[in-house]
């Protein structure tokens, strides 16, 4: 499917009011882990608002990305409990699996690797998200054995 | 006042003979206005941290004369160290869905939307299905009211409650000025009323035992019991519903590993609580409010870089709208760390102090105003800390 189908296809669920912004964004990132230029002028034309607008909301929402991300989004919770439990024992090891650092995206583009604020898991701690699954009480072994199962399992 | 102990309560995971549709049932026959009078009598107060009464803000929202009305549970959980919203919408979401259609049957709204941070998008398929039936079994009672799920992107500031409408409005999630308040203007401009995750719980465990039962808990500024979230140097991480009124040394003999030395009541936004003030400091509205989040530090922690946390976490989530948290929250973490590398000496820790008091007092919303709380307690129970 094309960008501009994806888009129609959500406008047409979700309507073409205002309101329906941060769904069709939403959806459009669900499919293609960002926002292209293409994307955000389609949209702001399916729903007869400026780009800037578009733009201005997209580039609020840290996960609303507009820059090129990986087909799966690892987001590391930073915040404290997590801190405290080992949070950069698990970036560290997933840095080394992965060979990027927090920020980048791999060569074979598979993976983006971020940081997030608290998550939720603050019990359960060190915890990540993939994409939108969670995975609480990590250890690096863990954190690295569940992205090789990403990786398995992406064409 | 009689000796008060920690007393743990069951009543929002409790599910034995809860039937919430059930409770749904009875108090759709029962008049609008003697609903909220139940709950204003309760002494309910938001659970989301800022503990605004519950049944004023219903009555307030019912008095407007407004066609269209409007229902928001605020599932938007972000506080560092609180998960308990999680807990509940993972475990009896029927509850919080019960709690806002009493809201809507009585205040008179047609539509209810529950906002739920994009952090927790893996229980949407649940949430969803439950929402499905719900929806149908609350036709089948012969009331107009239906639920659906709007997802947040990332966004820390849109637990504010008028940040949150832009983004279900579609805009940036930055909040806006007061007045007018949600029960006049607040949803697309209509009247709406917003409540936290666990206040709508409670509305439905309050309908089914009585204002009464509940307000025979608790302390009379603090009506009641409250979910907490505990994270941090405890051998018994996890949620937990308490009665509320205790000190922090009760919460920290049940709780701490016997090192505690430091309990930050209320999340990056609430208060560092210092071991010589455990005693007389009472968890609750009369002393340390907090949405549930209980962050225990032992003597191993460096309160340096806990502070050094939680301004990082302010400078990424401030929406930039308002200059002095803007600028303010990048300030504080500068100032911090040059007063570490001995750049700045330690009398310049006064000055961040008075910025953090000129941003609680010139921010628009609550997330610039409550960065002196943690600043500020830490700072002055741990200057050593920060400074060496």
């Amino acid at each position: 499917m094309t960008v501009k189908e994806l888009v129609n296809e959500l406008v047409e669920k979700h309507g073409t009011t205002h309101n329906s912004l941060m769904p069709v964004l939403q959806g459009v990132v669900q499919q293609e882990r960002y926002l292209s230029e293409e994307a955000m002028l389609t949209i702001a034309e399916a729903l007869d608002i400026s780009a800037a607008e578009v733009y201005g909301t997209a580039s609020f929402y840290t996960f609303l990305d507009t820059v090129p991300r990986g087909k799966n989004v690892i987001r590391v919770c930073k915040t404290i409990s997590c801190h405290m439990q080992g949070k950069d024992e698990i970036i560290q090891a997933l840095e080394d699996a992965l060979k990027i650092k927090v920020g980048e995206t791999t060569d074979n583009k598979r993976f983006t690797l971020l940081t997030a604020n608290c998550l939720g898991w603050c019990h359960k701690g060190p915890v990540m998200l993939v994409n939108d699954e969670v995975y609480p009480e990590l250890t690096p072994q863990k954190a690295v054995e569940i992205i090789q199962e990403y990786e398995r399992n992406t064409k | 006042m009689k000796d008060k102990k920690l007393k743990k309560v069951d009543l929002i995971f409790e599910c034995d003979d809860c039937k919430p549709v059930e409770v749904l049932g009875k108090t759709l026959k029962r008049d609008q206005d003697e609903i909220i009078l139940d709950i204003i009598d309760s002494g309910l107060k938001g659970r989301g941290g800022a503990g605004f009464p519950t049944g004023l803000k219903w009555k307030f929202t019912k008095n407007e004369d407004s066609a269209i009305k409007y229902v928001i549970c605020n599932a938007d959980e972000g506080e560092p160290g609180t998960f308990k919203d999680r807990e509940i919408l993972s475990r009896v979401p029927e509850k919080i869905f019960v709690g806002m259609t009493i809201c809507g049957y009585a205040i008179g709204a047609k539509e209810g939307f529950l906002y739920l941070r994009g952090e927790y998008n893996f229980l949407l398929k649940d949430l969803n299905a439950t929402l499905d039936k719900f929806n149908a079994q609350v036709k089948d009672l012969g009331l107009d009211f239906t639920i659906s799920i709007k997802s947040g992107s990332g966004a820390y500031i849109c637990g504010e409650e008028s940040a949150l409408f832009e983004s279900m409005e579609g805009k940036r999630g930055e909040p806006r000025n007061k007045p007018p308040y949600p029960t006049v203007a607040g949803y697309n401009s209509k009247p709406t009323v917003i409540n936290n995750v666990e206040t709508l719980a409670y509305v439905t465990m309050i309908c089914r035992l009585g204002a009464q039962q509940f307000k025979d808990m608790g302390t009379d500024d603090s009506r009641g019991s409250k979910v907490f979230s505990v994270s941090g140097d405890t051998p018994i991480a996890g949620i937990y519903e308490l009665e509320l009124g205790m000190t922090v040394q009760e919460f920290v003999d049940e709780f701490g590993d016997g090192d505690t030395k430091a309990v930050q009541v209320g999340g990056a936004s609430g208060s560092c609580v210092p071991r010589k003030n455990f005693a007389d400091t009472i968890i609750g509205f009369e002393g340390i409010p907090t949405g549930g989040s209980m962050m225990i530090f032992n003597s191993s922690r460096s309160m340096y870089n806990v502070l050094h946390d939680y301004l990082e976490f302010f400078a990424e989530e401030s929406c930039g709208q308002c200059s002095p948290c803007r600028i303010g929250c990048q300030q504080l973490l500068k100032g911090i760390e040059a007063v570490k590398r001995k750049e700045r000496n330690p009398q310049y820790l006064e000055d961040l102090k008075k910025l953090a008091a000129t941003m609680k007092l010139a921010s628009k919303c609550g997330l610039g105003q409550s960065v002196a709380n943690p600043f500020t307690s830490i700072v002055d129970n741990f200057k050593e800390e920060i400074i060496y």
